[in-house]
């Protein structure tokens, strides 16, 4: 087979560069910072400092609570939700799933302060007045307002993989439907499960508009301790990116997100 | 099956009422937007008045273009870069190929803020600090692994006897490219196109970090506004009343259009 002299392969030659430059090396350049101090020595006094402090730890185990109980409202609203679509003979479902990811193109802030004015105005009713000092539940409630769309996606587009002679087959044998339920849907849209929990879980740990905005910038999460260190301090900033890195690359290796080991190998770390 | 139109409206009922709630804040809005007064709370009467505002204040004008402008600019590079790049790795060899895809991967799981941190210490690190280029960088790297991804199954799906058919007869490597596997790929690069414009607007973390001091675009312009509090930029705010239901009408009318015109096209094919 005679190949000739342009080769395809050069094609990627520019995302390649790209990647080593703007993903490899900034994440070589946390990893340098998280293990150095201020005058550039190496260092485990960073993640000394971070650990040792009793207010910093509370805050994290704060912040990952909020983000397990979006989380599961998430996968609570969203499993029905996907579900009846899924399962629906309805020729135009396609709609009505568009209709769920039509408010995601709004921009993301003013979703946000389009729920924080109807927060506003509800709190102004005399049983409702709670709401205005409700940081927690209102910055709960705008997590799961906006990162619903990326649970009920993945659970969706699983669930229609669903073979329906799955189902046919277990009414045949005499199963009911909870038995189809728990034998059938719950196993095999398992993959859509642990997409959306990992889609969900990780913005509502980082992303600190949200509890910005609706929390009166009184609800602390992980994302805030990194945009406050990068103003003060880049090395502890660096380490706590670093921890979220490995967390990350933890949960994906758990949910199956690479399959063999080079594929880790590549990332670098 | 005993009530199965009882069934059928449960069904109805849950979708019915997650959407509602999902809509309740955007079409509150989007009511408000006509009030003339500044509350949210009882209609006081109908008026242009916050449009006028959106459109007579030059700030907010500049913020929404550039927006725009920055979105369209990160979603035509990162288009270009990661269908280049979806092809070099469809075609390379095969432990390449995994470790670009790995690489490419980085940017999609990791937190924004992750990537937006590294980002942003790098450039001020390397001495490039902050600039309307390393903004660019900035969203190009969130933008263009998404490009790779959905371009990369239309590679797959591809016919690849088509390509070699074209270079036996005669066309050039980079003929056959173009004419041959392009066509092939191009809903995968439109789609990509797409979603890079969509996470370039809706961008905040990234632009942030950055951004060139004064820049601002409608994420971090509209934080800031609300951040402040009401008092001095009451004005402003209910402002964004009305930008909020313009991008909304946009967004439906695009979506409807679209579907009209794909319908349209179907029933040509037929």
């Amino acid at each position: 087979m005679k190949i000739p002299r342009f080769s395809r392969k050069t094609l990627g030659i520019p995302y390649a560069v790209f990647l080593v430059f703007f993903v490899i090396v900034p994440m070589c350049v946390i990893l340098f910072y998280a293990f150095t101090d201020r005058d550039m020595h190496l260092s485990f006094s960073n993640f000394l400092r971070f650990f040792s402090d009793p207010t910093k730890l509370s805050t994290i185990v704060y912040s990952i609570v909020i983000s397990l109980i979006t989380t599961v409202i998430c996968l609570v609203i969203a499993y029905p939700v996907a579900l009846i679509l899924a399962r629906s003979k309805l020729k135009k479902k396609f709609v009505i799933l568009m209709l769920f990811v039509l408010p995601m193109w709004i921009n993301f802030v003013l979703r946000v302060n389009a729920l924080r004015e109807l927060f506003n105005l509800l709190s102004q009713a005399e049983a409702l007045s709670w709401l205005e000092n409700a940081n927690i539940f209102k910055t709960v409630v705008g997590m799961v307002y906006d990162f619903l769309p990326f649970m009920i996606l993945p659970l969706y587009t699983t669930m229609l993989k669903i073979d329906n002679s799955l189902y046919e087959a277990s009414a045949d044998l005499g199963g009911n439907a909870f038995t189809a339920f728990f034998r059938i849907t719950l196993p095999l849209s398992m993959p859509g499960i642990m997409s959306g929990v990992t889609m969900v879980f990780l913005p509502s740990m980082t992303n600190y508009v949200v509890s910005d905005m609706l929390g009166n910038a009184k609800v602390t999460i992980v994302g805030k301790f990194i945009y406050e260190y990068f103003g003060s301090d880049w090395h502890m900033g660096s380490m706590v990116a670093l921890v979220l890195l490995i967390v990350v690359f933890v949960s994906t290796l758990l949910s199956g997100g690479f399959k063999s080991e080079e594929n880790v190998r590549g990332t670098n770390l | 099956m005993r009530h199965p139109i009882l069934k059928s409206c449960l069904k109805a009922a849950v979708v019915g009422i997650v959407l509602l709630l999902l809509y309740l804040p955007i079409l509150l809005l989007a009511i408000y937007s006509f009030d003339k007064t500044d509350m949210i709370g009882r209609f006081q009467g109908f008026s242009f008045k916050h449009y006028s505002d959106l459109f007579t204040n030059p700030k907010v004008l500049g913020m929404i273009g550039n927006t725009f402008l920055l979105a369209f600019l990160a979603a035509t590079l990162s288009t270009v870069l990661g269908t280049m790049g979806a092809l070099g790795m469809f075609y390379c060899k095969k432990r390449m190929k995994t470790a670009m895809h790995a690489v490419s991967q980085i940017p999609v799981i990791n937190a924004e803020i992750v990537t937006a941190l590294s980002l942003a210490i790098t450039f001020v690190a390397v001495g490039l600090g902050k600039s309307y280029f390393t903004l660019l960088i900035g969203h190009m790297v969130i933008c263009t692994p998404f490009v790779v991804l959905s371009v990369m199954p239309k590679l797959k799906q591809m016919d690849n006897s088509l390509y070699e058919a074209a270079l036996d007869l005669g066309a050039s490597p980079f003929k056959a490219l173009m004419q041959v596997v392009l066509p092939q790929i191009i809903p995968g690069v439109i789609s990509g196109f797409m979603l890079a414009i969509t996470l370039s607007l809706d961008d905040y973390i990234v632009t942030v970090y950055t951004r060139p001091t004064g820049f601002e675009t409608i994420s971090t312009y509209v934080f800031n506004a609300t951040m402040k509090g009401n008092a001095h930029t009451a004005v402003t705010l209910s402002s964004f009343w009305a930008l909020t239901t313009i991008i909304f009408v946009v967004i439906v009318l695009f979506v409807v259009i679209s579907n009209l015109a794909g319908r349209r096209n179907k029933e040509a094919d037929r």
